[in-house]
């Protein structure tokens, strides 16, 4: 166990994942929409403020797994119930607690039905999500990471649009194709290593031909979740059907577990496979962000547009991990952050325009500038920070995954500039429609204090990120460097393989 | 006040310099939450383009005493900073666009008044931002930075651009950001990350010889990254990338006048000389002979640009063309890369500044006493509208760069530098070019003057503009004349620049 650093006292990370669960499980006894939404609101609220200690003692100095906590679960197969969180999964963890309120706040009054039922799905959500990001445990991950399909295909499939029964069954096959890879993956493992513990798979001399075949397991789940083209074509259906609060959790923490994942398993259990298959894996990024891009160019509705955008940007976090070096790999997850809380936040911007017009077509929306000073001037900060605009969030992700693109492989990165110019491309036309063309709308009420109160928060981490993101990357220092040193050992070791016989 | 000593004078570093951002940011705010009270968010304008005057010349002094004025803001990344300075550079710039401001807000309340535009609270709003972002560019210590404000400029200047909301509106604000933000993402964007790669930093050095590479900088690289920072800055209408100036004038013509004859296309040129003199260095230029073939090229927008604006009728067009030229020799003058060729394009930010401005106010002066946009329909009138039409020929005569009017000191210059770099070529451009900014001028005064009215257009009822907008066009073009007589002021910053 010198993986891990095990907590003293209070098991902080096992409140901090079944806290919603308990809550959920206290909601069904709960009458009345309004204690329904005030007690869910509480749970995610009162979640996110215990999870802030996470950040605040937080050691930046070792790159063990830290708050750790070690039960012993089923000992006949070596399975335990295993929970840490490194440099990697910090923020993640901290972005999936923090956005949940807002998502609570965002349905507000979005949801008119069966508000218990969803309360239940937004919290069992968050408790599998946070676990994913924290579990050790290949086999306590899968659980999570299967358990999270269900509250997120009610969530399509009751409170979706008109299509949410072919979007929801779309997103679940497609997860699940992925998921099923990636249990042969885990078996394969477990067979050659006879542990699950997924800390104690790193760092082991595997032949590369079996390398070879886990990493492309691994590689399918996790493509088809970040999505990367061309195993996309689940996620602008599901975006279009969800309800906001189900497009908010897709695209800022979901997409996410698809890059966590090539970052927790596929560079350190897998690193030759990683090296030999990686600059593959750099041109389908250059295709992901030039595809979405050009199709996000072409949308006349709100929400595939952004989704299409997700695509993209998911798209410079993939070309961001595989360069393989600290300013691509922090870029990377600094950007997987920077697309939560932007592409979040557009979600829940779009999620009030439709309540109030039951319209996500952009030509719906032309001229509102006029009418809706302030959810114009919220959407125009966002939409800037989405195509990168500098001292916005984005731009210091892009900045650093471009600097460590250029200092590899400078076609390559390169080939990416033009995804920067179609982004920016995208969001000007969106605004231009919203701010300008068209007599606008004058029957539509501004934003109201609840909705101000959601897009806030976002606007603070867009601006604090982007113009002091040294809080948010010194926490990765030490785990990245780590995790390039555990793919530098490889590499180390295949160069004395080939010269010695 | 800390003084820290540095190779090249002192470093100083003052908040003065963040309080000069503020003002403008804070006129903003302030005229768009006054948008019902005209006459108390037009104040806000003029009160804050005052104060930002005011607080520019403040700094005049220090630097003029060799001391260059710094503040950090933010620590991005590691070498990545938002930082802010003051040097002799970055007067010539903050002096020209922060005293035009004053001008242009007082001219484009008689203007947007006598027009009865609409939304003027979201024009003096956009207004005041994009001068937030002209001095932040001058005033910026690093590439980031200097990105960062460019940015700025390009985005907030839109809603001007697409002022009149309109078909023709739209296509020229289309025309403008596409071009704008394509350039800057495509060539800028990697630019300054390839930068970082190779030197770990972007911030200038402070003077113009040393340069930011590394000597053991790859040559083809290097060159490439001049190329790209050339046409990244794509405000500084170097063609092929000035397309979007002329579609710009469909703005109300205060924007055109202080945006586009001395804001936006000089952040343009000056992020473009800066680079080149502080990114890129006097020596490094030499080395890979970088500074005579890009004044080659330069020199085809100059005698190119002229040639179109020959064939414009619409006046607005005719400036924009000539714009574009008188831009080209900035940076002409720049990449010759003597002490008077840099003498010569340094000068002419401000020179041009002031003459171009007087133009463009004539012509929006014009449009509001007679509503006529085209030369043809301009016979005569400066009958009626003598001082418009007098500033208007003064300011053409150093457009033309005829004594004693401030555009002849700077073709003085750049002849000079000409010589000294002994490249007869640049001395043919420059020829071309007087003589046909006299060929596309001329005819304007000319027949103003001595032209009759059509017939059916008589002279009643056409008089000179408000004196909101006279007052301002007159100063303009006597500071352009007062310049030219005794362009010290100027000149000692430049003469600083050089060292």
């Amino acid at each position: 166990m010198d993986f891990l650093i095990m907590n003293e006292g209070f098991p902080l990370l096992s409140t901090i994942v079944f806290l919603p669960l308990a809550g959920a499980l206290i909601l069904l006894f709960l009458p009345g929409e309004n204690v329904q939404r005030i007690w869910a609101m509480a749970v995610t609220s009162v979640n996110a403020a215990i999870s802030l200690p996470l950040y605040s003692r937080f050691d930046l100095t070792t790159a063990k797994y830290q708050f750790g906590e070690h039960v012993s679960w089923i000992p006949s197969l070596n399975i335990n119930y295993t929970m840490g969180i490194d440099g990697i999964s910090l923020l993640l963890v901290l972005l999936t607690t923090l956005i949940m309120p807002l998502c609570v706040l965002g349905s507000w009054t979005y949801i008119k039905v069966r508000i218990r039922e969803f309360m239940i799905c937004l919290l069992i959500m968050e408790t599998a999500m946070l676990g994913v990001f924290m579990a050790l445990d290949f086999v306590l991950f899968y659980i999570l990471w299967e358990a999270m399909l269900i509250p997120m295909y009610l969530l399509i499939g009751v409170w979706g649009g008109p299509r949410k029964i072919y979007a929801s069954i779309k997103f679940f096959l497609y997860t699940l194709a992925g998921s099923v890879m990636l249990l042969v993956a885990i078996i394969a493992l477990y067979l050659k290593t006879g542990t699950f513990s997924i800390p104690m798979m790193m760092g082991q001399e595997y032949a590369s031909n079996f390398q070879i075949w886990v990493f492309l397991a691994f590689f399918l789940a996790f493509a088809i979740k970040v999505p990367m083209f061309p195993f996309h074509t689940w996620l602008p259906a599901a975006h279009v059907e969800a309800p906001t609060a189900g497009s908010v959790i897709l695209a800022s923490i979901l997409l996410k577990m698809g890059t966590y994942g090539f970052l927790r398993f596929c560079l350190p259990i897998t690193p030759l496979a990683t090296l030999s298959l990686g600059p593959y894996i750099l041109w389908m990024s250059v295709a992901a962000i030039l595809y979405g891009g050009f199709t996000a160019l072409a949308q006349s509705d709100m929400k595939k547009l952004i989704a299409y955008s997700s695509v993209g940007h998911m798209g410079f976090v993939t070309l961001g991990i595989f360069f393989l070096n600290r300013q691509g790999l922090e870029g990377a997850i600094l950007q997987m952050i920077n697309h939560g809380v932007t592409t979040g936040a557009l979600f829940l911007c779009v999620g009030m325009m439709y309540e109030r017009t039951h319209s996500r077509e952009i030509a719906d929306h032309s001229g509102i500038a006029q009418n809706l000073p302030i959810f114009v001037s919220f959407l125009t900060i966002f939409s800037l920070s989405s195509l990168a605009f500098p001292a916005t969030n984005s731009f210091v992700g892009e900045f650093l995954v471009l600097a460590g693109a250029f200092s590899v492989n400078k076609i390559i990165a390169g080939a990416a500039i033009p995804g920067a110019i179609l982004a920016a491309a995208y969001m000007m036309r969106l605004l231009q429609y919203v701010l300008f063309k068209g007599p606008g709308r004058p029957d539509l009420a501004d934003l109201n204090v609840r909705e101000i109160v959601t897009l806030a928060p976002l606007l603070c981490f867009v601006f604090w990120i982007g113009l002091a993101p040294e809080p948010f990357l010194s926490v990765m220092h030490t785990s990245v460097d780590y995790l390039i040193q555990q793919v530098d050992v490889a590499k180390t070791a295949q160069i004395a393989l080939n010269v010695v016989p | 006040m800390e003084t820290v000593s540095a190779a090249t004078g002192d470093i100083v570093t003052t908040s003065r310099l963040v309080w000069a951002l503020i003002v403008p940011l804070l006129g903003s705010f302030l005229v768009s939450l006054s948008g019902k009270k005209p006459n108390l968010r037009e104040s806000f304008s003029i009160v804050s383009a005052v104060i930002l005057f005011s607080m520019v010349l403040s700094m005049v002094s220090p630097v003029l005493a060799g001391k260059t004025l710094y503040y950090q803001l933010f620590k991005i990344l590691p070498g990545v900073t938002v930082s802010l300075r003051a040097d002799a550079f970055s007067m010539i710039f903050a002096l020209v666009a922060s005293s035009l401001w004053i001008a242009a807000a007082f001219y484009s309340m008689g203007y947007m008044r006598g027009l009865h535009e609409h939304a003027q609270t979201r024009f003096n709003t956009c207004f005041a931002i994009a001068i937030f972002g002209a001095i932040g560019v001058a005033f910026s210590d690093n590439l980031f930075t200097m990105y960062l404000f460019y940015e700025i400029v390009s985005v907030c200047t839109y809603p001007l651009v697409a002022h009149h909301q309109d078909e023709e509106g739209y296509e020229g604000a289309k025309k403008y950001i596409v071009y704008l933000t394509t350039t800057a993402k495509g060539f800028l964007l990697p630019s300054l990350a390839l930068i970082y790669v190779m030197t770990g930093s972007l911030d200038f050095p402070h003077n113009i010889h040393v340069g930011m590479f590394p000597a053991d900088a790859n040559s083809a690289l290097v060159t490439m990254l001049f190329i790209f920072c050339l046409f990244g800055f794509a405000k500084n209408g170097v063609m092929p990338f000035h397309h979007w100036l002329p579609g710009a004038m469909v703005a109300p013509t205060p924007v055109s006048a202080l945006l586009h004859a001395v804001a936006v296309v000089k952040v343009g040129v000056f992020c473009t000389t800066r680079v080149m003199l502080y990114g890129f260095g006097v020596d490094l230029m030499n080395l890979l002979n970088l500074g005579i073939p890009t004044a080659y090229f330069v020199g085809f927008t100059v005698v190119m640009a002229s040639v179109i604006a020959l064939t414009k009728d619409n006046l607005k067009a005719r400036l924009a063309y000539s714009t574009v030229s008188q831009l080209s020799y900035i940076i002409l003058g720049v990449c010759l890369l003597t002490p008077h060729g840099i003498t010569g394009g340094l000068i002419h930010i401000a020179n041009h500044a002031f003459s171009k401005i007087t133009l463009f106010f004539c012509a929006g002066a014009i449009y509001v006493a007679t509503h006529k946009k085209n030369i043809s329909e301009m016979s005569g009138l400066a009958r009626t509208m003598p001082f418009t039409f007098g500033a208007f020929a003064v300011a053409s005569l150093s457009m033309i760069g005829a004594p004693p009017v401030a555009g002849f000191v700077t073709k003085w210059e750049l002849l000079v530098g000409t010589i000294e770099s002994g490249s007869l070529g640049i001395l043919l451009v420059l020829l071309a070019s007087t003589l046909l900014n006299v060929g596309y001028f001329a005819p304007v005064t000319y027949k103003a003057f001595f032209g009759k009215r059509p017939p059916g257009e008589p002279f009643e009822g056409i008089k000179e503009a408000p004196l909101s907008m006279v007052i301002p066009l007159c100063t303009a073009s006597l500071i352009s004349v007062i310049i030219g007589i005794y362009p010290n002021f100027f000149m000692n910053f430049v003469k600083a620049v050089i060292g």
